[in-house]
């Protein structure tokens, strides 16, 4: 019978009252969001934390909103609303079509935007999403409030910034006009991990791809992004051409390692083709089409 | 640490180790075995049961976490003596064949109509894609629910009306 090794348990009410708990609590105290990659490691003896600061009553974690330019996106907020939510389909579609292939409905009842973050599993999806986006982290901590740019918030597999006294309180996307996103995952089964996924949004004018941005996750891409495949697409005609030339450098920088989800030159040949479709349809949308 | 849960419309207070997976808290501690425990990796869905009415892997939650709520398991389907829909479907279209998964299966499939109760085939097998049977091939499941949509109960009007 797999169980977890013995815990402390405390609810925080607040994000001030969890900073307090982490503090008191010590080094190896953590909080728990979702619980859906946590507990598992837990049950596993994986990850043996000494006690846990639940995340789960504080309001003002919670939800989808628009601030300025931005959407505002609390670190609480479960894959179930993310996937429901009409602001984050109006600005980015990506968001619905990740969601839609994030696990199963029951695990997105109870797993949480902000615990994704923080997990850093080189598959997520919500990370590829996150940095194809150019978001922002929101981090607060004993001495207050701070930013990071998504694509500097994790410092490799299962690492992020984020000290043991800190949470992560909102994530936030930059809304941009005429933007059109999409997502595209290639996973075993319905609900898996995916063997490789890209995320992209790109803004069109006049032809000319004005913008864009590009994630893949599962393909061992530093920051879950492809600077080097946006740079190659940025400025060019929006063509199938461009998004191919722009794809295949998805597919040669990013570095897969092989496993039971298959060798490595499969996945660089899906991280191309997954790319491809991608920006074909985020401009496409971006055109009106 | 002490908590308090409705489960199935009885409230109890059990004191549990903080670790205790609902799951466990479940079979172990209030002795019923409905919910069934499949894997260690929060893939199978057979302890699938409701928190304030919301399917969840309840051996991904803790039981301390479940303070305050509302737990309905499969044994709380049946009303008045009489089986739920579901439960009717599974036994008309024939929806298990060792019955490990089906707790799960019925808890997820009743969310699913309570929600959508005309759900398509696709929304019947997205809605249980949280949940593995090794046994049927899905296909006898999905009748099932959809025996459950064509045969919901008559004295609740209001779900019989499209
Ligand atoms: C069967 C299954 C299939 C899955 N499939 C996929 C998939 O296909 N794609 C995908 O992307 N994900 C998948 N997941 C992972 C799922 O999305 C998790 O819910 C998510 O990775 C973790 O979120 P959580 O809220 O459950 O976090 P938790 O498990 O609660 O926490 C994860 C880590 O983050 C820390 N943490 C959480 N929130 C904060 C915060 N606000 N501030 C500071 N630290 C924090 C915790 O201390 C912990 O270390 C799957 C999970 C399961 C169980
Ligand atoms: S026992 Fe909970 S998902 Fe398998
Ligand atoms: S009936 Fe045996 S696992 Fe589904």
């Amino acid at each position: 019978m797999q169980t977890p090794a013995p815990v402390d348990y405390a609810k925080a009410t607040s994000v001030a009252h969890a900073i307090e708990l982490l503090q008191q609590l010590g080094d190896e105290a953590r909080p728990i969001a979702g619980g859906h990659s946590l507990l598992p490691m837990m049950k596993l003896r994986l990850a043996a934390p000494e006690a846990l600061v639940d995340l789960n009553d504080i309001p003002e974690l919670q939800g989808v909103r628009i601030e300025g330019d931005h959407i505002v996106v609390g670190a609480m907020t479960k894959h179930r609303d993310i996937l429901e939510s009409a602001i984050l389909h109006e600005h980015y579609p990506i968001f619905r079509e990740a969601e839609h292939v994030i696990a199963d409905p029951i695990v997105r009842n109870r797993g949480t935007i902000g615990g994704s973050a923080c997990q850093a599993d080189p598959a997520a999806d919500l990370s590829a999403v996150g940095s194809a986006l150019r978001g922002t982290a929101v981090i607060q901590g004993p001495g207050g409030t701070r930013e990071v740019p998504l694509r500097e918030f994790h410092d490799g597999p299962y690492m992020t910034v984020l000290e043991p006294t800190e949470v992560l309180v909102a994530l936030k996307y930059p809304i941009r006009p005429g933007a059109g996103s999409a997502y595209e995952k290639v996973e075993r089964r319905h609900g898996d991990w995916g063997v490789a996924t890209a995320g992209v949004f790109v803004v069109v004018r006049d032809g000319v791809v004005a913008d864009c941005g590009i994630g893949n996750a599962a393909v061992g891409a530093e920051h879950y992004c492809s600077p080097g495949a946006e740079d190659a697409l940025i400025g060019q005609p929006a063509t199938e051409e461009s998004f191919a030339a722009a794809a295949k450098v998805a597919g040669e920088q990013c570095n897969p390692s092989a496993d039971q989800r298959g060798p490595v030159d499969y996945k660089r040949h899906l991280t191309t083709e997954l790319t491809l479709r991608a920006l074909r349809r985020a401009a496409a949308a971006s055109q009106g089409a | 640490m002490q908590v308090t849960v409705t489960v199935n419309g009885q409230e109890v207070t059990r004191d549990v180790e903080p670790r205790t997976l609902l799951v466990h808290f479940i079979r172990d501690d209030l002795l019923m075995r409905g919910t069934h425990w499949g894997c260690d990796t929060s893939n199978c869905g057979a302890c699938t049961v409701w928190v304030d009415d919301e399917p969840v892997k309840s051996c991904t939650y803790l039981a301390v976490q479940a303070d305050g709520k509302s737990i309905t398991t499969v044994e709380g389907l049946e009303k008045n003596g009489e089986l739920d829909p579901i439960q009717k479907g599974f036994m008309e279209c024939h929806g298990l064949q060792c019955g490990y998964c089906t707790p799960g299966m019925m808890m997820v499939g009743r969310a699913l109509l309570d929600k959508n109760p005309h759900p398509s085939e696709a929304e019947i097998r997205e809605g249980i894609s949280g949940n593995i049977c090794r046994c049927t091939g899905y296909k006898n499941i999905v009748a099932s629910i959809q025996w459950a949509a064509e045969h919901p109960v008559s004295t609740e009007a209001s779900e019989v009306t499209a």
